[in-house]
């Protein structure tokens, strides 16, 4: 069972190779998008990476879950609605939702997500201690 | 313009590992036009062969049938360049594969030597390009023929690569079509 520390600096190698960054530039608190450069199709990357580096499967909802933020059922004038919000927080237990909320624009979304959520959700599905 | 960039295929493990040669030829028109003076194959094109190996090693894993686009170049290094004359052996192995595409890291050798290396993201287009078709079926598996895919392909348990008979079907009507055409001629 691997430890934080071990999960983190696998997960740091995985985007160093998938988004083509510097070992220092990837910390906890970096964003995937904002500060790491992240377009959607990396996104797809990372999870091929993450999938052979801890030998894990990755649903396409589970880490993205992108089904949420283009139903019409959860998005409302391009805002996710109260029950999307809920939706997402049952969908995502890995990330810190709570900036998100305060402007929950479908756009900012990406934004959201940092390098400390990933490295959450990889040790969920290995149960890191 | 046809994009053909490798010859043929001299291995291929369905879901695994294909090997595939390409010659570097002077009679090839990037070659003396790409730099004066310089008569090499141009890097990009080399990343093209590989791209071109590691993506039908993808599409065969689903019979051909999903459609497969490159995605994104993770990362490429060139480290010697290849002149006329000279057979780059490239060879891809899939390091992950799911529904939605693949991560492949391809390699171009030359004379056991490390030319070029590269990792290719390719995607599976979904429901929503569903009015794209990239290929003629029947003209793909000429293509693949030509590469002698099925000369040389075998699954994991050893047995040979059978031709998909959604293609076949395919071919068959092309067939179909131009006997009826050459009949149509003949007086």
């Amino acid at each position: 069972m691997p430890t934080h520390d071990e999960v983190f600096e696998k997960v740091r190698s995985a985007l160093v190779d998938a988004l083509g960054v510097d070992d220092d530039e990837v910390n906890p608190e970096s964003t995937m998008v904002g500060d790491l450069g992240a377009e959607s199709i990396d996104f797809l990357d990372i999870v091929f990476r993450l999938e052979k580096a801890f030998g894990i499967e990755i649903p396409r909802a589970e880490l993205f879950p992108d089904d949420v933020l283009t139903s019409a059922e959860y998005v409302q004038d391009g805002k996710v609605t109260e029950a999307g919000l809920i939706e997402l927080e049952k969908r995502m237990p890995f990330a810190d939702l709570s900036k998100f909320k305060e402007n929950p624009a479908v756009q900012e979304f990406g934004n959201m997500l940092t390098v400390d959520d990933l490295c959450r959700y990889v040790a969920s599905k290995v149960g890191a201690n | 313009m046809r994009w053909f960039w490798i010859d043929r295929f001299v291995e291929f493990e369905s879901g695994r590992r294909a090997v595939a040669i390409k010659n570097v030829s002077y009679a090839e028109e990037q070659i003396p036009d790409y730099m004066l003076s310089m008569p090499i194959m141009p890097s990009t094109l080399i990343l093209e062969g590989m791209a071109h190996t590691g993506g039908l090693l993808v599409a065969e894993k689903s019979g051909f049938l999903h459609r497969v686009v490159l995605a994104k170049v993770s990362k490429a290094f060139f480290h010697e360049h290849a002149t006329p004359g000279d057979q780059l052996i490239y060879t891809s192995e899939i390091q992950a594969i799911q529904p939605r595409g693949a991560l492949v890291h391809s390699t171009a050798h030359l004379d056991g030597l490390l030319l070029a290396e590269a990792d290719v993201v390719f995607a599976h287009l979904d429901e929503r390009f569903a009015d794209i078709q990239l290929f003629d079926p029947a003209e793909y598996l000429s293509i693949l023929r030509s590469y002698r895919l099925f000369e040389v392909g075998i699954r994991p348990d050893g047995s040979p690569i059978e031709v998909p008979e959604h293609m076949l079907d395919a071919e068959r009507r092309l067939l179909d079509v131009e006997r009826r055409r050459c009949a149509k001629q003949s007086p």
